[in-house]
């Protein structure tokens, strides 16, 4: 099949950018996004064109490095599925395709379609982790855990980071990414101790990064390639309300 | 304090005094439903004569409604600078007509509220009725026999609706009081309290207009 393709090309982070009409011409519909746009980077190399840069790496849809906006839609139209396991199938001969970068004010775009998503990484490390003494090695299952929590903690532990949850936010909030952390290590016994502190300081680091607030549109579940829920959301608001009752100094 | 100062504890004062406006909004109602019934007059009188009541009902829907519109306005903002380019195609899934233009229902909210007490409320009452007491009746038969009057007022109610028809549900979700068997439940009920008080409030001015009410 053959298609039209309007993509994002930015030199450098200073550059304005712009949409670059480009072709595809000969794509298998078993090829997957990327490989697609693999194919049209050999072309414009051999016409001596710059290569469009985009960011990938695992290619199966565990990584959460592949990042475009593909009609409007972080992650393109198949439910659930990262850029990297789109298949071509989806479009149709004679498609026209806009790409674009994740857009948000904390994700600024270092070239065409790659952005910087380090916000992510300062938001982990600001408490999205549990302090663990060390010494001897516990015995698994020393502490039980039960299985519907164990469940649901595995559920939120399923963010891959990818920000497509920013990406698709009409405030550029990052609250489902935050709340699948904050609601993974609260939701277990080894995390839940600093519960409290975490929800209060993620939250935090996360509007010192340039995110929005959240309004509830939802769309950050509808865009999210591993199906995590808005009810982590009103998980997180929970933890945040349960804070309350600890004095700042205590956290 | 964290409350105050936190992008979450900040949506909770949203959410709370968002809540308090509703039960508000609910209680006005029931209120004027006395039109229908001819005993709006009486009803006026009595709550007049609990000023304490009164005074006090004020100043907490105040109190609710500066902090609903401050967080509002600078939440909006906040939320704008956070995504300064807009894609060159954009598709929205989830977010609704309402969900997105908040700032601007709720503004005209303002702007109506403002227009609604110094029609009704601090002009003060120009008639009295037979019994000799202020002839509220009069007054707001008076005001819906206009037929601006009544658009500006529909408008200003379709406003409200689509504010609530997006603001009850978030607010659950913002609180936490809710969960993911309870969400399609609160959902849909958000959505009928919000066209109830929709067909409550417009049908008024319609009916005075029409004549159905005098
Ligand atoms: C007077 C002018 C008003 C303004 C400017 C205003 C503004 C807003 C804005 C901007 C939001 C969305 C905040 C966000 O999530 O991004 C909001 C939410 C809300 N509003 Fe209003 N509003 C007004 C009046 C009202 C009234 C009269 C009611 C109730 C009768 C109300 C009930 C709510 C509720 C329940 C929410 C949801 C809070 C949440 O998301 O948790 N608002 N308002
Ligand atoms: S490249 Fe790893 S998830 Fe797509």
């Amino acid at each position: 099949m053959n298609l039209a393709l309007f993509v994002w090309r930015q030199k450098s982070p200073a550059d304005s950018g712009g949409l670059q009409q480009y072709e595809a011409r000969d794509i298998s519909p078993d090829m997957s996004f990327l490989e697609m746009l693999d194919v049209v980077n050999e072309d414009l190399i051999k016409k001596g064109i710059e290569p469009i840069a985009f960011d990938h790496d695992c290619r199966e849809g565990i990584c959460g490095m592949c990042s475009q906006v593909i009609n409007g839609t972080a992650h393109g139209p198949q439910e659930k599925t990262t850029v990297c396991q789109l298949h071509m199938r989806n479009f149709k001969d004679g498609d026209t395709i806009y790409i674009e970068p994740w857009r948000a004010k904390a994700f600024p775009v270092i070239k065409d379609l790659v952005v910087d998503r380090g916000a992510l990484d300062r938001i982990i490390q600001s408490g999205g982790y549990v302090s663990v003494s060390t010494g001897g090695v516990p015995d698994a299952n020393a502490i039980l855990i039960p299985k519907a929590d164990s469940d649901r903690a595995m559920d939120a532990a399923e963010c891959i980071g990818c920000g497509a949850c920013v990406a698709a936010c009409p405030n550029g909030s990052a609250m489902l990414f935050v709340s699948a952390k904050v609601a993974h290590l609260a939701l277990l016994p080894q995390g839940c101790v600093e519960a409290a502190r975490r929800v209060c300081v993620m939250t935090e680091t996360m509007m010192k990064e340039g995110f929005g607030n959240c309004s509830n549109h939802y769309e950050c579940q509808a865009a999210c390639p591993k199906g995590i829920k808005v009810s982590f959301i009103a998980k997180l608001n929970r933890e945040f309300i349960k804070s309350l009752a600890k004095p700042s100094e205590a956290l | 304090m964290r409350l105050f100062s936190s992008t979450v504890g900040r949506k909770n004062l949203m959410a709370l005094s968002g809540q308090a406006l509703i039960a508000f909004v609910v209680m006005h109602l029931l209120g004027n439903f006395t039109v229908y019934s001819g005993a709006l007059n009486s009803y006026a009188e009595r709550l007049h004569s609990l000023p304490l009541l009164v005074w006090s009902f004020r100043l907490i829907m105040l109190a609710a409604l500066t902090l609903h519109v401050f967080y509002g306005a600078i939440i909006t903002l906040e939320n704008r600078a956070a995504k300064p380019q807009a894609y060159a195609v954009t598709k929205t899934q989830k977010a609704t007509f309402a969900s997105k233009n908040m700032i601007w229902t709720g503004s005209a909210i303002a702007a109506f509220l403002l227009y609604h007490l110094i029609q009704f409320t601090f002009s003060g009452v120009p008639g009295r009725d037979l019994f000799s007491r202020p002839d509220v009746f009069g007054m707001v038969v008076q005001g819906f026999s206009s037929l601006p009057v009544v658009l500006v007022y529909v408008a200003s109610i379709t406003a409200l609706f689509y504010h609530l028809s997006h603001g009850i549900q978030s607010s659950f979700q913002t609180l936490g009081l809710n969960s993911e068997a309870a969400m399609p439940f609160i959902m849909k009920s958000a959505v009928i309290i919000s066209l109830v008080l929709f067909g409550g409030y417009s049908s008024i001015p319609l009916f005075i207009l029409l004549g159905a009410v005098r």
